[in-house]
């Protein structure tokens, strides 16, 4: 786990790469609730101006997430979280998917052990988040 | 149809009981690729200082969506659902949600705007156990695309 005494302004996060896949969408679908069809089928996609089947936002953000909890080692210190959801991530249907790079640093340090991450998530060389940012407990 | 700047500060009656069962905080961790135990091994939790399993961070949006979804059903509103896209989301974690809480969300609309032509609305719902202890709030900022 990484302590408070292990980081300063500017710590870098492992950089991550997540590959997502539609069969990864359907998974999501059922554990989360959300069945909206424009994360699972082509044609509705593209009928409301889509270029295809787009990850749900609030997967992107738990992968996004996923860089800080894995990080820190502890899902459970992950105090405040925050996004923009500003461009969508498509995903093809193919085997390789798309890949969603997540990259943060140590923007501040803030009092009883608590540090604000700044993240910066991409898809296909675009941001797809903004503002998306983490306050945790390290210990 | 401009949003009615009047709604900020409306509150829902709260939600039934959401009660949080360990196979589908499992279910969710998997699903967004996490394989940390203390997401399905109540031993690991334990050891990690927790009573039962806790939920992955945004497992919140489970409960937290479908309550805020009261606000769209207002006819006060008058926001056409099928318009709607997910904006921002924030979480604040009171303590991490856990298997055998039983939860209470509460809605609120936290706040209403119209930028051009696109209707802002920030759903608030505080997530509670059933006798009143803070666990999470969520804020949803949802828009509402115009016509043009």
């Amino acid at each position: 786990m990484i302590g408070a005494a292990d980081v300063a302004v500017d710590t870098e996060l492992p950089e991550r790469v997540f590959r997502v896949t539609r069969a990864d969408l359907v998974r999501y679908a059922g554990a989360s609730g959300d069945f909206n069809p424009i994360h699972w089928n082509e044609r509705v996609a593209t009928g409301v101006g889509l270029p295809g089947v787009i990850a749900h936002g609030m997967f992107t953000m738990a992968l996004a997430g996923r860089a800080v909890t894995d990080w820190t080692g502890n899902p459970g210190a992950l105090l405040e979280y925050q996004v923009r959801f500003g461009r969508p991530v498509v995903v093809p249907d193919d085997d390789s998917g798309a890949e969603v790079i997540v990259r943060g640093r140590v923007a501040a340090l803030l009092e009883e052990d608590r540090v604000r991450v700044d993240l910066t998530v991409t898809a296909g060389g675009e941001k797809v988040l903004s503002l998306a940012r983490a306050v945790v407990r390290l210990t | 149809m401009a949003l009615d700047r009047t709604l900020v500060g409306r509150s829902y009656p709260p939600s039934a009981v959401y009660e949080v069962g360990r196979a589908k905080l499992a279910e969710f961790a998997t699903a967004i690729g996490s394989d940390d135990p203390v997401h399905r091994d109540p031993e690991a939790a334990r050891a990690a200082g927790y009573p039962d399993v806790i939920a992955p961070p945004t497992f919140a949006i489970a409960v937290t969506l479908e309550a805020a979804m009261v606000v769209l059903d207002d006819p006060d509103v008058g926001i056409d659902y099928s318009r709607v896209v997910h904006g921002e989301q924030r979480f604040t974690h009171h303590r991490p949600i856990r298997a055998g809480d039983r939860l209470v969300a509460t809605t609120t609309i936290d706040a209403a705007r119209s930028v051009a032509g696109n209707d802002l609305l920030t759903a608030r719902v505080d997530l509670t156990t059933e006798d009143g202890e803070a666990v999470c709030t969520s804020l949803s900022m949802l828009v509402a695309r115009g016509d043009s």
